[in-house]
C-alpha cells in the first residue's frame, strides 16, 4: 500500500510549504508557499480515497482544486494592486491598518 | 510501483524545497511546475488518474501561468532581468527533475504495468455519479465561490488600470 508514505509526503510537503510562508517576507512566495499547503492537502486526500476505495478523496480534490484557482485569481489581483500602490513586494510593508 | 512512488516523492521534496529557497520568482515558479507534475505522477499511482489529468491541466497549466504572467507584469522587464531569467544554469536543476519524471513515465508506458487501468472506467463513472449525488451541494457552493471569485479579480485588475491612466 502506497498510502501511508503519501500521508508522510503530504505532511513534509505542507511542513515545507508552512515554512515557507512564515519565514518568506515576499508577498509573491507566500502565495506559493499557500499553493504548496493546498497541494498537500489534495495529496493527503487522494491517499485517503485511494486507501479505502472511494471516490470522495478525488471529489474534495476537485472541490480543492476550485478554491485554489478562485484564491489565486483574487490573490494575483491584490498583488498587482499592492505592487502598484506601495512599489514593494514585501509583506512587511503593507502596514496602513497597523495590525 | 513502489521505487516509482519514493523517486517522484524525492522529486516533488526537492523541487518544493527549491521553490521555497529560491530569490528569483521566475525560477521558484519552474521549480514549483516541476513539483506539480511530479506529485501528478503520485496521483496516477494512488490510482487516481482524473486527478492527476486535472493536477497538471489546472495547476500546472492555468494557475502556473497565471503565477507567470503577473510575475512578468510586476517588475520592470529590464534586458538584464530578462538575461538572468533565461540564464542556461537556471535550467538545469528543472530539467534533470523533469528528466527523471520522464524516465519513470516511459519506465511506466514501456513495461505495461498499468495497475489500475482495468477500474480506471468504472471509477470515473462513480466519480461523476456522486459529484451530481450526494456532494451536488458542493459543487453548487464551489460556483458561488468561482463568481465572487471571478468579479473581485476583474475589479481588482479594473481599479489598477483607471488609476494608472488618471495618474
Amino acid at each position: 500500500m502506497l498510502s501511508t508514505p503519501a500521508l508522510v509526503l503530504a505532511i513534509i510537503l505542507f511542513g515545507l510549504g508552512l515554512i515557507g510562508l512564515l519565514s518568506r517576507r515576499n508577498i509573491l512566495y507566500m502565495l506559493l508557499s499557500l499553493e504548496i499547503m493546498l497541494n498537500a492537502a489534495a495529496l493527503a486526500f487522494i491517499a485517503g480515497g485511494a486507501r479505502w476505495g472511494q471516490v470522495d478523496g478525488e471529489i474534495m480534490f476537485l472541490f480543492i482544486l476550485t478554491l485554489a484557482a478562485a484564491e489565486v485569481s483574487v490573490a494575483l489581483g491584490i498583488v498587482l494592486q499592492l505592487s502598484h500602490r506601495f512599489r514593494t513586494l514585501d509583506a512587511d510593508a503593507f502596514c496602513e491598518m497597523r495590525g | 510501483m513502489e521505487i516509482l512512488f519514493y523517486i517522484a516523492a524525492a522529486v516533488t521534496f526537492l523541487a518544493t524545497l527549491r521553490v521555497i529557497t529560491h530569490v528569483h520568482a521566475v525560477h521558484a515558479l519552474l521549480y514549483l511546475v516541476v513539483a506539480l507534475i511530479a506529485l501528478s505522477l503520485i496521483f496516477y499511482l494512488l490510482g487516481a488518474q482524473f486527478a492527476a489529468a486535472l493536477e497538471i491541466i489546472i495547476y500546472g497549466g492555468a494557475i502556473m501561468v497565471l503565477f507567470i504572467f503577473v510575475v512578468m507584469l510586476l517588475g520592470p522587464l529590464a534586458v538584464e532581468q530578462e538575461r538572468t531569467w533565461l540564464s542556461p544554469s537556471a535550467w538545469v536543476g528543472p530539467c534533470i527533475l523533469a528528466l527523471v519524471l520522464l524516465g519513470e513515465v516511459g519506465y511506466l508506458i514501456a513495461s505495461g504495468d498499468h495497475p489500475t487501468m482495468a477500474v480506471a472506467e468504472p471509477r470515473q463513472k462513480a466519480i461523476s455519479i456522486a459529484l451530481y449525488g450526494p456532494y451536488i451541494i458542493g459543487v453548487e457552493l464551489a460556483s458561488m465561490l468561482l463568481l465572487p471569485g471571478l468579479i473581485g479579480a476583474y475589479h481588482l485588475g479594473r481599479r489598477l488600470s483607471s488609476e494608472a491612466r488618471s495618474c
